[in-house]
């Protein structure tokens, strides 16, 4: 086992500017990256083009481990041990590596929040972030006729990536008023500039293709036998109920839909971070309540990506520091999350997920697609069985048991159920399933 | 590069991955589901929902969505649950 | 649903030890409530593996209690049926057992184990290895001798707690979430009700329930009884495809389970789940109520199931838990009344078995609370046996 400096978890922007400021104090780095290449959502590279641009404009004294899955976080005396494995996906063939280091940062990220509805598990249903991952990172679009809907701006980018790859976006349906919501903080707004400078960008793209963006309508339902053929589209209330008699049929071979993330906190947890909301509490330089444990970028907060990379970079410090680097507060950096976190609170409170959506589901609608547990089943157990707790609503329902241990049904299950402890769902101590031959030779 | 795609063989690049090639291709749904056997295909895109798995070189439970094709690769549709051959 | 303001048993823990003592109670007509300081069967229940066994238990008292409880699992789950319907499943499951020894060496202490359960009362079938791979197909070719337990079975241990205790609420009993009990009020000595934050539910009888936790309430109670965690880890993979049948573990295992070593013992326990799953336990550590990961015993978990079934070398493991196992200085249950504090009662101590033992301990807990006559010989289970009593501390 090599005792590194730094070890930080993560490839996109937070975790790259936590290593690279961590090198600039002469700390020597390990970034871990499950990607092939570095980025991350948002930076999210052209997989068959030659190199990578990131990984080449490192500091020296940060060695990047591509294709390598951090999938347990030990703690053991003053140190985390960081167990990885190195290689093709999901392949019997990876090769283990354990790093042991007294200042781990986890920048692990998030992934979009998905509702259920009639036919989402049809296949043409996808994430928007899979449809912005496909189109950035894979050239290709998911559809030729695609719906996007959800609520957030990140909306507007997905659309206009699909623009770019020669899809058709039907329309965007956005389920809350957004212009309202943000009209309601101009201060976070403003705070927020850089972000709303963008999404002018990007509505400019919609309004050169004509795409129409419909506030207060949404997705809800999705048809099809083998795959999607149409959706219906409904106009939604203040709650986000369907308006009788607003349903219209919209015919499109894509839906992409996307109703806010959900951070990827198996490590955090497995670090025994506290998490406060839903989120990985720190404090001002980003260190979490465990000692020599700091996170940074969409674990702590949904903000994008110029607030994560701030994080990372106040994080990669304070983490060298607790090596001995001798740093220079990042001021700058501080007053950037500052902002970037007052328009973060402002992003949440214009774009929540309303309780109206539990209605679009009905009573045999999948709500766990790895157990195909559906919503009948659920509520049924629920009451029958008076189930107080994640831990045991898993075990009755079955719903939170399969491969993707709850990340994809975690939060709408809990809601659907009424209980509290959503956050349960992320306690993961594997946090990447690992072949039993692989973990026999850990 | 060459691979087979339930024996069928197909061009790839390197730095695609197995469901960049199948959705480039036109194919949305490579696995069936082990109740109901419904059929699933990419649905998160970045490795979190495990809907989209297939078995590559007779390994079965890969994400398509994360694995990048290599040389000779034989992919293959998971039916339901599979064990590794 | 209205809440219950004196009872005539209060049951701390709402494991499935909690819940198996609650149905027993009120199926013998007594007014029950169950507390517990969390959700129902989030405890050590929820980590229990549901193997109801009769294989891993040498003759004697536990394996008395065994055979009773096994015969009552099945006719208290059909019963509960009629009653409530659906909430009373708990996929039963009597898949039988199969005890694998790798090497010459466990073979013969393999085959005078199985000839005393035998004199005992138990089906075991010793099997040549090639009978065992017609059981197993997928068992290791290592396999030197093996023996069948027909009797062995597996249920669903959340399922089956949840099940006990839709059983007592459809009583006119109650079960309360997220009230911890902070000691007993006594009157005269005896037991007149249990603590509660912000005020006394008054009762006749008090049944420590409290799993690994009962040592702390005794202390609280003002009855402390020697009950420590015993830590286990258990593998879960991801669905597979019908590959193991039975309950397959290692011969080794009998000698871990009775083990008193504070280190590390692991031996593999492969069974398949209703869903698909396989779940490889359990290791046996004493470490307090740390519950900190350890790489090191997942390995170990992992090598063992590979030994037993080389096909799951390429199988994905998507998951880990743990739990910490009541246990007790002699490694047997403590059911019966504190000689200390009329109307105290504990049931706990169960450690590895408390799932199987489950029924068995209600209904001797519930028969000896009403003065009934007893199936199974109460006396190695008392409280005031040797080594579990402590001195109250201030
Ligand atoms: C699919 C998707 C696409 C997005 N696209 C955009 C966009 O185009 N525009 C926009 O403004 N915002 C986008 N976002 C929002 C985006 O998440 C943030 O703006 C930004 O990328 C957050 O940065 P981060 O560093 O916190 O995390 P991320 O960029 O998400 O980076 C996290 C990294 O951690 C890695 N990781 C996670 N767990 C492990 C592990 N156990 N082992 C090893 N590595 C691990 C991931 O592979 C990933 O590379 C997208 C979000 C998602 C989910
Ligand atoms: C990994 C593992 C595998 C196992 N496999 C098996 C198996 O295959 N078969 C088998 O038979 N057994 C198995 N066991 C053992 C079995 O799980 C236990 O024996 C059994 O669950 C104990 O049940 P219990 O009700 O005594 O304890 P618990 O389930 O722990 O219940 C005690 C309850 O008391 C509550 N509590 C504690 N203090 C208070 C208080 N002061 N006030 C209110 N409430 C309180 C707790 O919240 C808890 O819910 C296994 C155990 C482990 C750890
Ligand atoms: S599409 Fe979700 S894991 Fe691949």
């Amino acid at each position: 086992m090599r005792r590194a400096g730094v070890v930080v978890v993560g490839g996109g922007p937070a975790g790259m500017a936590a290593a690279r400021a961590a090198a600039g104090c002469g700390v020597a780095v390990v970034l871990v990256d499950a990607g092939p290449k570095l980025g991350g959502q948002y930076h999210r590279q052209y997989g068959p083009a030659d190199g990578d641009r990131f990984a080449e404009a490192l500091p020296e004294a940060v060695e990047h481990l591509a294709n390598a899955t951090v999938w347990a976080v030990e703690p053991v005396a003053g140190a985390h041990r960081v167990h990885v494995r190195v290689g093709a996906v999901d392949d019997p063939s990876r090769v283990g590596r354990v790093l042991e280091t007294r200042a781990l940062v986890l920048a692990t990220g998030a992934y979009d929040r998905a509702l259920p509805f009639p036919g989402w598990d049809l296949p043409g249903v996808f994430t928007a972030g899979a449809a912005q991952a496909l189109a950035k990172g894979q050239g290709v679009a998911v559809g030729d006729r695609v719906v996007v809907a959800g609520t957030g701006p990140f909306l507007l980018p997905v659309a206009s990536s699909l623009v770019a790859v020669g899809a058709r976006v039907v329309e965007v349906a956005e389920a809350n008023a957004a212009v309202s919501g943000w009209a309601a903080r101009p201060a976070g707004a403003l705070a927020g500039w850089s972000k709303t400078g963008e999404l002018v960008r990007y509505a400019g793209v919609m309004a050169r293709h004509g795409v129409p963006y419909r506030s207060r309508n949404a997705v809800v339902a999705a048809h099809g036998s083998e795959w999607v053929e149409s959706v219906t589209v409904a106009r939604l209330d203040r709650d986000w109920v369907p308006v009788p008699g607003s349903a219209r049929r919209v015919e499109v071979d894509a839906v992409a839909i996307g109703f806010g993330f959900t951070p990827q906190m198996e490590t955090a947890v497995a670090a025994r971070c506290r998490i406060v909301d839903g989120f990985v509490e720190v404090d001002a330089a980003q260190g979490t309540s465990v000692a020599g444990v700091f996170a940074a970028g969409e674990l702590t907060g949904i903000g994008g990506a110029d607030l994560a990379a701030a994080e990372g970079e106040i994080a990669g410090l304070a983490a060298a520091k607790r090596v001995g680097a001798v740093v220079d507060p990042p001021l700058r950096a501080m007053a950037q999350v500052r902002s970037g976190r007052r328009f973060a609170a402002a992003l949440a409170a214009a774009y929540p997920v309303r309780a109206g959506w539990r209605g679009w589901s009905r009573d045999d609608t999948v709500v766990c697609r790895c157990e195909e547990v559906t919503k009948g089943a659920l509520l049924r157990a629920v009451e029958r069985r008076e189930v107080g707790a994640v831990r045991s609503l898993k075990l009755v329902s079955g719903a939170g048991l399969g491969l993707c241990q709850g990340r994809v049904c975690g939060r709408n299950v809990a809601e659907l159920a009424g209980v509290e402890d959503a956050a349960a769902f992320a306690r993961r101590p594997i946090a990447s399933p690992i072949r039993l031959s692989e973990l026999a030779e850990e | 590069m060459r691979i087979t795609v339930d024996g069928e063989e197909v061009e790839a690049r390197p730095g695609q991955t197995v469901a960049g090639v199948l959705l480039g291709k036109g194919v949305k749904a490579w696995r069936t589901t082990r109740g109901a056997g419904r059929p699933r295909g990419l649905f998160c895109g970045i490795g979190v929902c495990f809907d989209c798995l297939v078995r590559v070189n007779g390994v079965p439970d890969v994400r398509a969505c994360q694995r990048l094709v290599a040389e000779g690769d034989d992919i293959r549709s998971q039916a339901g649950a599979e064990l590794p051959s | 649903m209205s809440r219950i303001g004196s009872a005539d048993a209060v049951v701390i823990g709402a494991g499935i030890i909690g819940a198996a003592c609650a149905e027993a109670l009120s199926a013998a007509g007594l007014r029950v409530l169950v507390l517990d300081r969390g959700a129902a069967a989030t405890g050590t229940t929820a980590s229990g593996e549901g193997n109801v066994l009769l294989s891993d238990k040498a003759p004697g008292p536990e394996l008395e209690l065994a055979i009773a409880s096994r015969r009552r699992w099945p006719e208290l789950l059909t019963s509960l049926r009629e009653e409530i319907g659906e909430a009373a499943e708990a996929e039963w499951e009597p898949k039988g057992g199969l005890v694998v020894a790798t090497d010459e060496a466990a073979a013969a202490p393999l085959a005078a184990l199985t000839a005393a359960q035998r004199a005992a009362g138990v089906e075991a079938i010793d099997l040549e290895p090639d009978e065992a791979r017609n059981l197993e197909p997928h068992l290791t070719e290592a396999v030197r001798a093996a023996a069948s337990y027909p009797g062995d079975a597996q249920l669903q241990p959340v399922l089956a707690a949840t099940a006990l205790l839709a059983a007592v609420r459809a009583r006119g009993g109650e079960v309360r979430g997220g009230t911890e009990a902070h000691g007993l009020v006594l009157s005269r000595g005896a037991v007149a009700g249990v603590r509660v934050e912000g005020g006394t539910i008054p009762c006749g009888a008090a049944v420590n329930a409290c799993g690994p936790w009962a040592g702390h309430f005794g202390i609280a109670a003002g009855a402390p009884i020697t009950v420590m965690p015993r830590r286990g880890m258990v593998l879960v993979t991801a669905p597979l495809p019908p590959v193991v049948r039975r309950k397959v573990y290692a011969a080794d295992y009998v000698a871990a389970v009775a083990s008193s070593d504070v280190d590390l013992q692991v031996s593999a326990v492969v069974e398949a789940t209703a869903t698909g799953t396989v779940l490889i336990g359990s290791s046996r550590q004493r470490v307090g109520f740390d519950d900190a990961l350890e790489v090191a015993v997942l390995r170990r978990l992992a090598r063992e199931a590979i030994r037993l079934f080389p096909v799951l070398a390429g199988v994905p493991v998507m998951r880990t838990y743990g739990g910490f196992r009541p246990y007790t200085p002699d490694h047997l249950p403590v059911v019966g009344e504190d000689p200390r504090v009329p109307g105290l009662w504990h049931a706990t101590g169960h450690e590895g078995a408390g799932i199987g033992l489950a029924p068995a301990t209600g209904k001797l807990l519930a028969d000896l609370l009403c003065g009934n006559g007893t199936e199974v010989d109460p006396a190695p289970f008392r409280v005031d046996r040797p080594g579990l009593l402590e001195e109250a501390r201030a």
